[in-house]
């Protein structure tokens, strides 16, 4: 596989730099990783960036994950990009919202490394 | 996480989600500190405490969830979050701390039936200082979980209204 461009949005930096080593020790070889602190920042990221994968939130100020979700299909970087959603509201309601708005993905907070590959090596493969 | 989900409802007694409250907090602390959270049999020495997180629950139960340590705490669980020097975690001991908040917040109320798609969370809020006073209006009942962690000690507030 080669190097994975990723865009991760949270609104918390530590989470940002947690998901990056995540990624890492799941062995996932990153590219550039772009942050964005919510929605509306993603969507200025994607204005001019390309990335094979979207790692987002949902609780957030500004615009939140499933929103920001939401106004991908009107984004021309973002086609054809997954999204897995990486948040602490872990409900089946919740999942299935964020699957129904265009997510490939869910994982939950707190999370393993372990589970992060898990989440994430299939969707990147195409798989889920 | 792995934990089954209580079978109690919505509307019973909150003392007895002290338990949910301790293991939602210690699973928090083994996944992303790496840090075992003890419960802990002596009181807390709140005068130490200078560093707040809160987390507000919305809907079928309505409160809040306040995570409170001692800076130094606050600074070794950013630095064991970030797996940096605990000198150089000073900068994000705010935002790890919001985060641990958060995230025992998500892990309670998805641990409690009915509660998971029942109850929003807010964003975290942290505050830093000793000298305020924060009131709650209406009725409220309080369970306090003090917790131990390599020689620190955090506490876990969960208010309830209503």
């Amino acid at each position: 596989m080669d190097k994975v461009q990723v865009l991760i949005v949270d609104d918390s930096s530590v989470m940002r730099k947690i998901v990056e080593r995540s990624l890492r020790q799941a062995g996932i070889e990153i590219g550039q990783i772009f942050e964005a602190g919510n929605g509306a920042e993603a969507l200025a990221v994607l204005q001019n960036s390309k990335v094979d994968i979207i790692l987002c939130d949902i609780n957030m100020p500004v615009m939140d994950g499933l929103e920001f979700v939401k106004q991908l299909p009107g984004v021309e970087n973002a086609k054809g990009v997954p999204v897995v959603m990486i948040t602490t509201e872990g409900s089946e309601g919740h999942v299935v919202q964020a699957l129904s708005a265009g997510a490939r993905g869910y994982l939950r907070k707190p999370f393993t490394a372990d589970q992060v590959k898990e989440h994430i090596l299939p969707v990147l493969a195409g798989k889920a | 996480m792995s934990a089954p989900k209580t079978s109690q409802g919505v509307g019973e007694n909150h003392e007895q989600w002290r338990p949910v409250v301790e293991l939602a907090s210690q699973e928090v602390f083994d996944l992303m500190v790496g840090s075992p959270l003890v419960v802990a049999v002596e009181p807390p020495a709140e005068d130490k405490f200078d560093i707040t997180g809160m987390v507000g629950l919305a809907g079928q139960i309505c409160g809040m969830l306040t995570v409170r340590c001692s800076l130094r705490s606050g600074a070794k669980i950013a630095s064991k979050m970030l797996g940096v020097e605990i000198e150089k975690a000073g900068a994000e001991m705010s935002d790890a701390l919001g985060e641990i908040c958060n995230m025992i917040a998500g892990n309670f109320k998805n641990k409690i039936a009915g509660l998971g798609d029942g109850c929003m969370l807010s964003v975290p809020t942290v505050i830093t200082g000793q000298d305020y006073t924060c009131r709650s209006l209406g009725d409220y009942s309080i369970l306090r979980v003090n917790f131990a962690f390599e020689g620190e000690q955090f506490l876990v507030v969960l208010e309830i209204h209503g």
